[in-house]
């Protein structure tokens, strides 16, 4: 009987169809319902350092970093291009900071925002001659830039070659990187959910669904495009800065693919489209990762066993099934 | 050079595209003046449609020239083209599905070209959009705005479609069989629309298989068959020439079939 006396109800969006900026918020319990799946995640995250030993906080600036990869694949593949290459944005950033602090010595608070920006720009400069290229082709481009590059360290011996950049300027503090790589990680996020809810990201979308009505708008569908690729190759960038200093070191392996495979993982386990889900999916693959650390040989094994079950039970990825839970549950209503 | 009133606002020369071997459009030239209203008809397949994409930049000349006032444009990017004042609605409707129809307008109103006609200022573009279907005929107040085009009857897609090229601020404006699909009523609430555009100055080529309607708005008509032009004046003129006739074989000239049930 029970299952009749209630029934599940879901958030009536019929409303916010009609504009975006008014929310029809009746009371001081949908303003929270609304607000703490945003506000509950971000004081988690911003707490968890205090409480955290110095081992798990090294694992979670890996899952900001990763995470900052993966929210700049999602924001890629939201304008249709699909990379396989986040190493590329990474590594750039990692050796721009690296070369700047290591061949001029600029401090930190130059040579992240330096490499931020010069990162993006020679992403967009980089791959703006294959973004005519779709799917597969631009994937295939992207994979193989950082694996040349790396090479191109290799051989020629450029910014120490083989043996790559040390003794860099670190963080005064700890802390200091873990918030800074937090805290960048949650701009990131936020930012491009912004961008994306803008007419500026409708664009990027549409560009994406079909680019031939978009050009008929008058829209130089390629300048947008680079645009995208400058901001997605900043966050990478940025990612690569950080970590540089962060163990004062850069070396080739910053190039290598676990930077490119391990954000698509996280996309493709939290969900795309949404940012929420490739923040999710990094910060539940990084420290699993690390956890089955222990487990020796097996664990690629296991890693991998978890991520495919994962996919296959969850296709639309963990965000949008616990989005979808969270309406629905909290609105289970008494029948009278 | 100068651009007198009575230069041509499109010049298309020798105009020529073939898809491996398939000679879509052959040699085809005409000229357009400001504020005029050619129509386009042809049988399926006579390379009407290839002819718009030739014009708006979708598919590259295999040879021949096209100029826009004055300016040659042949073998330009499509969004340049559209930039320059060249909109256009397609036959098989582009729109995003997902989007709410309003929505839809907010492409064009984000380009560079409507933010140059607004004096250098870009609008309230939520505003704006539902102005424009408004003028279009869907009502502000209806749930049509709002509603996402996944939704919505086919024909009412032609009409927004039409809404999104008008929303560019075009000079010249293309209408590739905007009626099929759309119903005798909506054919019937459109074209006035159409002949105001026209009478505000607006010079537009409309492909349209509907004879009877478009020869009641066009000032001239040009007739494909197998890419080649056959025929080109008036309507009166251009029916009573014998090539025209054998294209359209079997169709009366004088009564035009029902679009209802042709
Ligand atoms: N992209 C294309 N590739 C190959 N052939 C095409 C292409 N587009 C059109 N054609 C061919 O060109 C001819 C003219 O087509 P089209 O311009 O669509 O005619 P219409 O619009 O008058 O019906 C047809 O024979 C068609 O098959
Ligand atoms: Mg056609």
């Amino acid at each position: 009987m029970a299952e009749r006396d209630f029934r599940k109800k879901r958030l009536d969006r019929g409303i916010k169809a009609r504009s975006d900026t008014i929310f029809a918020v009746a009371s001081t319990k949908e303003i929270l319902y609304l607000l703490a799946p945003r506000f509950v995640p971000v004081a988690i995250l911003l707490l968890l350092p205090l409480f955290l030993e110095s081992y798990w906080n090294k694992v979670l600036v890996y899952a900001c970093i990763y995470g900052l990869l993966a929210l700049s694949w999602d924001f890629l593949a939201s304008c249709g291009l699909f990379s396989l290459g986040q190493s590329l944005f990474f590594g750039l950033g990692a050796y721009i900071a690296g070369a700047l602090n290591y061949y001029f010595h600029l401090p930190t608070v130059v040579t992240i925002p330096v490499a931020t920006l010069a990162g993006g720009v020679l992403c967009a400069a980089l791959l703006s001659p294959v973004m005519r290229l779709r799917g597969v082709y631009f994937a295939m481009v992207t994979l193989m830039l950082p694996l040349l590059l790396m090479k191109v360290v290799e051989t020629t011996g450029v910014f120490g070659g083989t043996h790559g950049l040390s003794s860099l300027a670190g963080f005064p503090h700890e802390m200091l990187a873990i918030y800074l790589a937090i805290i960048g990680f949650l701009v990131c996020l936020f930012l491009f959910r912004r961008i994306m809810n803008a007419d500026y990201g409708l664009i990027l979308r549409a560009i994406r669904d079909d680019d031939r009505s978009v050009m008929s708008g008058g829209i130089n569908i390629y300048w947008r495009k680079s645009q995208a690729l400058f901001i997605a190759g900043a966050a990478g960038s940025f990612a690569g800065a950080l970590m540089t200093h962060h163990y004062q070191f850069v070396g080739m392996s910053t190039f290598a693919l676990d930077y490119s495979i391990l954000p698509v993982a996280a996309v493709a386990l939290g969900g795309p489209g949404t940012f929420a889900g490739a923040a999710l999916g990094s910060m539940i693959l990084v420290p699993l990762s690390e956890a089955l650390r222990a487990l020796g040989g097996l664990r690629i094994a296991i890693y991998c066993g978890i991520l495919i079950v994962s996919i296959i039970l969850l296709p639309e990825g963990f965000f949008h099934y616990l989005a979808r839970k969270y309406h629905q549950f909290e609105r289970i209503e008494k029948i009278k | 050079m100068t651009t007198s009133s009575n230069e041509p606002i499109l010049r298309v020369e020798r105009l020529k595209k073939n898809f491996g071997g398939v000679l879509a459009v052959y040699d085809v030239s005409f000229e357009l003046k400001r504020g005029e209203f050619l129509g386009i008809i042809g049988p399926n397949g006579s390379g009407k449609t290839t002819l718009v994409n030739l014009i708006t930049g979708f598919v590259r000349p295999s040879g021949g020239r096209v100029l826009f006032k004055g300016k040659n444009i042949t073998g330009k990017m499509p969004y340049k083209i559209a930039d320059l004042g060249i909109a256009r609605t397609f036959q098989m409707v582009r729109l995003f599905y997902n989007l709410p129809a309003y929505k839809n307008l907010i492409i064009p109103l984000c380009s560079s070209r409507v933010r140059r006609m607004r004096g250098g200022k870009y609008g309230e573009k939520d505003d704006e959009a539902v102005d424009l279907l408004d003028d279009m005929g869907f009502e502000r107040d209806s749930y049509v705005p709002y509603k996402q085009v996944g939704t919505l009857p086919h024909g009412y897609l032609k009409r927004l479609d039409l809404a999104r090229a008008m929303a560019l601020r075009p000079e010249l404006l293309i209408l590739d069989e905007l009626f099929s699909g759309m119903s005798m009523s909506e054919v019937a609430s459109t074209l006035p629309l159409i002949e105001k555009f026209n009478r505000e100055g607006l010079t537009i080529i409309m492909i349209e298989h509907r004879l009877k309607e478009l020869f009641r708005v066009v000032d001239r008509v040009l007739v494909l068959n197998f890419g080649e032009k056959i025929a080109e004046g008036t309507p009166d003129e251009v029916m009573a020439e014998d090539e025209v006739k054998k294209a359209y074989l079997g169709i009366d000239v004088e009564i035009p079939p029902d679009p209802g049930t042709a």
